[in-house]
Parts: structure tokens; sequence; C-alpha cells
């Protein structure tokens, strides 16, 4: 019963949160002071000296008007994008890549983010929480101070200066690692798959180094609340030995909200993701993003938006349904 | 507005309690404001003895060494990186400073009337609190900055929209566990309705959690302005802190030799963050030994 109602609320919000942010993603475009198509007919008419006719314009502008689906007044473009989206997944076509589907561009792009993203986040999420917890648990010695203040150092620094750092001092200062990333394209064999692996390396480690500090931060809070806890001074007494104190006691009941926290802070964790990748020029969703920003092709950018948007959610969700299997309190109320 | 606005955090705690105030003193604190302190300071000073506007290309030679008058050099485009970094941290830090004033009125308002109020409108103000924070922003920072080549007011107020909801979860939070406290009860039996209970007894407690939100989002505000602008989808003409990694970055400062251009912004930013990082943790803690939580 308890674990039923948990699931079926959890997914109940899933699915508000996809449709409220499909609607934020088609209203925001549209209330924009800008014409996305207007722009593309001057750009076009640029290119064409200005010798276009007007009922070619015409003709073009109602072309595009159905290429976007912004034909008909906004309550009949809703319905009509919500009915694409949902049953089709159908983000309409690339410009620049004429006649690609944005679909089949992000979804090619999407394994490349998640791949670097649950790796690295995974790594930050066990070592930050491991540090934290040592730094906790003995938070009465001095030497846990240092760790906590590594935490503090770290913490703070935003992505792109971590990116730059380690840019200028890992491939710049001591060049380990390559100063323009090169990502072979086309089939995968172990020679390509140990050049990707080299050249991950550096963006993973600036997420990784990014997610660290929080975690330190959260878990030796928690750890340090926990330690104080009565059962833990009854295994204390009882004879139990450190370790199994620390990792049986604290760990298994402190990581409870670290794995909360984790669904709610995917967004930011996805948004330094995107970032990452730009400055890497790692080709995953948050590089299409940049380069259709760049060239107008508003399609793909509303497209990429928009399957972020479904993946970050879902991944939001599945860390919420792992949860009832970690904290026995929900199977048993 | 912004000066005020940054004075506030120093000031606020301070004046209610005037009997005796050490308890606010911790190391992490001193540390922090003073950090903040001498930035804003030289942020919001220096500019007026500045000898040229630092955002006018070819003002001077480019690519000079430190000397006595260039104290940081120039660089590629005949700035002065020394006046284009202050100018920088000026322009981040009003920025910061507007979308926290904004930030901190929307999720204190929000927070507080669903944490206090309950039932169904919490119900539905918590959904929509959390649809914020699963929603990526810079996703949509991006479109808006290829839709319109975002002007900064436009910048600061999709931040605002999208850099609410964190706040408000937390100050919502408190105000839940404050609802059944005893003096909120004897407001109510007394008459009191529910806005006077939100202003005059409910709120006088968030305060501390707002000024820890206030320097929060300040934090966030600046990163993400800086974000936008490192991947060159903000007005980039416009020093701020991450417009001068995307000039540096964008014109090979490393190839040609001229560190100071990128290494001058990337310790500016990361003892400003930490000043603030460490103001808003040392509020936090005096607030929680103050109550005796710790």
């Amino acid at each position: 019963m308890g674990v039923l109602q948990y699931v079926a609320k959890r997914i109940g919000i899933y699915l508000c949160v996809l449709l409220i942010g499909l609607t934020i993603t088609f209203l925001l475009p549209r209330f924009m002071p800008a014409n996305p198509i207007e722009a593309y007919i001057s750009q076009l008419q640029a290119r064409a000296n200005g010798q276009l006719s007007q009922e070619a314009i015409e003709a073009m502008r109602t072309n595009l008007q159905e290429l976007y689906g912004l034909k008909g007044d906004l309550l009949s473009q809703y319905f009509n994008y919500m009915r694409r989206v949902i049953t089709q997944f159908d983000f309409g076509l690339s410009f620049s890549f004429y006649p690609q589907p944005v679909s089949a561009m992000i979804l090619g792009a999407l394994p490349w983010t998640l791949s670097l993203l649950l790796v690295s986040t995974i790594i930050a999420w066990i070592l930050g929480n491991l540090v934290g917890l040592v730094a906790g648990y003995f938070h009465t010695k001095r030497s846990a101070t240092v760790l906590e203040i590594v935490g503090i150092l770290l913490y703070p620094i935003p992505y792109y200066i971590l990116a730059v750092s380690l840019i200028l001092l890992l491939a710049y200062v001591i060049p380990i690692f390559p100063l323009s990333p090169t990502f072979p394209v086309g089939q995968m064999t172990p020679v390509k798959f140990g050049m990707v692996l080299y050249n991950s390396l550096l963006p993973a480690l600036t997420i990784v180094l990014a997610g660290f500090g929080w975690n330190i931060l959260s878990m030796k809070a928690l750890a340090v609340a926990t330690t104080e806890e009565p059962y833990v001074t009854y295994a204390r007494l009882k004879g139990t030995s450190n370790r199994t104190r620390m990792f049986s006691y604290v760990f298994r009941n402190a990581m409870l909200p670290q794995v909360t926290a984790l669904a709610l802070s995917l967004g930011t964790v996805f948004n330094g993701a995107i970032l990452t990748e730009i400055l890497f020029s790692y080709p995953g969703v948050g590089l299409i993003m940049r380069t259709a920003a760049g060239a107008g092709d508003y399609n793909v950018l509303y497209g990429a938006i928009a399957i972020s948007l479904i993946a970050v959610a879902t991944a939001a969700l599945i860390i919420d349904l792992i949860y009832p299997l970690l904290d026995p309190r929900i199977r048993r109320r | 507005m912004t000066t005020t606005a940054l004075a506030e955090p120093a000031a606020t705690p301070v004046a209610g309690r005037k009997e005796s105030w050490a308890w606010l003193l911790n190391a992490r604190l001193l540390i922090g404001l003073a950090i903040v302190a001498v930035f804003t300071l030289c942020a919001f000073v220096l500019p007026f003895f500045a000898p040229a506007d630092p955002s006018m290309q070819s003002t001077y030679m480019k690519n000079m060494p430190l000397s006595a008058e260039h104290v940081l050099g120039t660089n590629s485009l005949g700035q002065d990186i020394f006046w284009l970094l202050v100018f920088s941290i000026r322009n981040s830090l009003i920025l910061g400073g507007i979308v926290a004033v904004g930030v901190t009125i929307i999720s204190t308002i929000v927070g507080l009337s669903a944490g206090y109020i309950g039932g169904n409108f919490e119900r539905v103000v918590m959904l929509v609190v959390d649809t914020f924070i699963t929603i990526p922003l810079l996703p949509l920072l991006i479109m808006l900055g290829a839709l319109i080549r975002a002007n900064q007011a436009f910048l600061v107020l999709a931040i605002i929209i999208f850099g609410w909801a964190w706040g408000a979860r937390t100050v919502r939070s408190m105000a839940l566990s404050l609802r059944e406290r005893e003096f909120i009860n004897m407001a109510k039996f007394s008459g009191a309705n529910t806005f006077d209970i939100l202003l005059r007894e409910v709120f006088p407690y968030v305060t501390a959690y707002m000024l820890v939100n206030f320097i929060n989002t300040m934090l966030f505000a600046i990163n993400t302005e800086a974000t936008l602008a490192v991947i060159g989808v903000s007005r980039v003409e416009i020093p701020t802190l991450g417009s001068i990694v995307f000039w540096a970055l964008n014109y090979n400062a490393l190839f040609t030799g001229n560190y100071v251009w990128i290494v001058a912004p990337i310790v500016a930013t990361v003892v400003l963050f930490l000043g603030l990082f460490l103001s808003s943790t040392g509020f936090n803690a005096a607030f929680a030994n103050r109550r005796g939580v710790l």
C-alpha cells in the first residue's frame, strides 16, 4: 500500500511536471518579441539581393508557418504541438540540416550527454559522500576540518571556471590532454572508443569536481547530526567497530536525504553538463543547442529543450522510484 | 538601488538586536564579509577614477605587459585588463543584486503562503515549484539569447522568473514548522487575520533565511549570466565576469601568451564567489547557533 501510493503520487507529479514544462517551452518562444520566420525570410532575401517577389515571399511564409507549427490560433497550435510531441515524438525538421528530423538529431546526441552525465555524476556522488562521511563522522578531529575546507573551496566555483582552469592546467601548462578535443564519428571501433574515453576525461573531471564540493558539505552536515543519534551511541556501547558504525549506521541513514537531493539537483547538473559540452566541443545535446542557437535553427533548439526537459524529469523520476528500495520506512508504512 | 540592496545584508540582522550581536560573528562570516566588502567597495568606488571606459576597444596598445600604468597589462582588443575587471565585477554585482531582490521577494511570498495556508493551495504551489526546479534553466536561456540578442534587463527578468523556486522551497519548510507553534495559535485566537499573522509573527522568523537566500541567489545569478556570456549568447560587449573570459577564449589568450587576461578574471571570480559563499554559510551557522539548533 505504502509503496503503491508513493509510486502513484510520484508518477502523477512527473506527468504534471512534463505538462507544465512542455507548455512553457511551447509558450515562451511565442511570446517573445522576435519572429524567427521573418528573420529567416529577410536572411534569404539578403542572400538573393532583394530579388524575391512578393508572391514567393508569401508562399514561403505559409510554408514556414506550417513547418514551424505556427498555423491557426494559439489554442489549436498548442494541441497540435502536444499531440505531435506526445504521440509521435515529432519536433519538425532541422533548417540547417534539412530534411533531417530534429528528434533523430537529438536522440543521436543524447547517449553522449547521458553517458558523460551518468558516469561523472555517480562518481561525484560516491566520492563526495565518502569524503563528507569521513569529515562528518570524525568531525571532532582536526584533520577532518581539512576535508571540509576542500568542500568549501570547491563548492562555490562555477562550472565554466572549472572547465577553463582545467584546460589551462591540464592541456596547456601540463599538456596531458589535447587542447582541442577530437571526437571521431561513425562506427565505433576499440581504437575510436579509447580516443573518445581519453577526450572525455577532462569534461568528466569538470562535472565530477563541480558536484564533489556540494556532496562533501551536505554529507558532512548530515553525518555530524546522525553521529549524535542515540542508536549510534548504542552501537558504540555494543562494541561495534568504527567502520561498521560509520557505514552501516551513519552512512546508511544519512544517504537517504542525499538521494532525494540528487534527484532535485539534476536540473542544475544538466545545466553544467551542457556548458561543459560546449566548452569542450563534446558532441552532446549541449553542443547541438549552441550550434542551433548560433545558426537560428529554432526547431532544433525547441526540440532540444523539450527533450532535455523530458530526460531530466525522467531521470529524477527513476531516482525517486529507486528510493523505496533504499528506505524501508516507505515500504512498511 | 543596488548599492543599498548590497549593503543591506550586513545591516538587517544587527538592527533589531542591538543589545549584543557578538553571536553573529564567526570566522567564516568575518572572512566572507571582508572579501565581499573589499570587492563591493572597489567595484563601486574605483570606476569614478577610471581613465577611460574600459569596454571601448583599441584605447591602448594591444597586448602590453604588466606595468605601473597598466597594472594587469592590456589585452588583444586594446583594453586595460585591470579596469575591465573592475567594471566587470561591478556589472556582475549589480546584476546579482537586482536578481536577488526580485527572487527573494517572490520566493518569500510564495513559500510563506504555501507553508502557512497549506491544503490544496500548498499542493498546487509545490507542484509548480518542483516543476521549476526540474526544468533545466540553461537551455531556455540559450533559446532566449538566440531569439532576442538578450539585453541585460530581459536577462535579469528571465533569471528571476526561473530562479525563485529553490528559495520558495526553503521558506516553505520554515513556515511549515512555524505553523504548529503556540504563539501562532495565540495570535489566531486573538483574532488576527492570516495576513497579519504572516507579516507580524511568521515573517520575522524567516528573515534569517531570506538573508542567506539573498546571498545564494546573487551567486546563482552572477554565475548564470557569466555562463551565458562565456558561451557567447548574451550581450558580450558589456563587461561582466563571464564576458571577459569569453573574449579571452575567443582571442586565444593562451596561445598568444596573454595569461593575465584569462587568469585574472578566474582568480577574481573564485575569490568573490568564495566570499559570498562564506558569508552565506557564516550567517546560516550564526542564526542556527542562536536558535540553538546547530
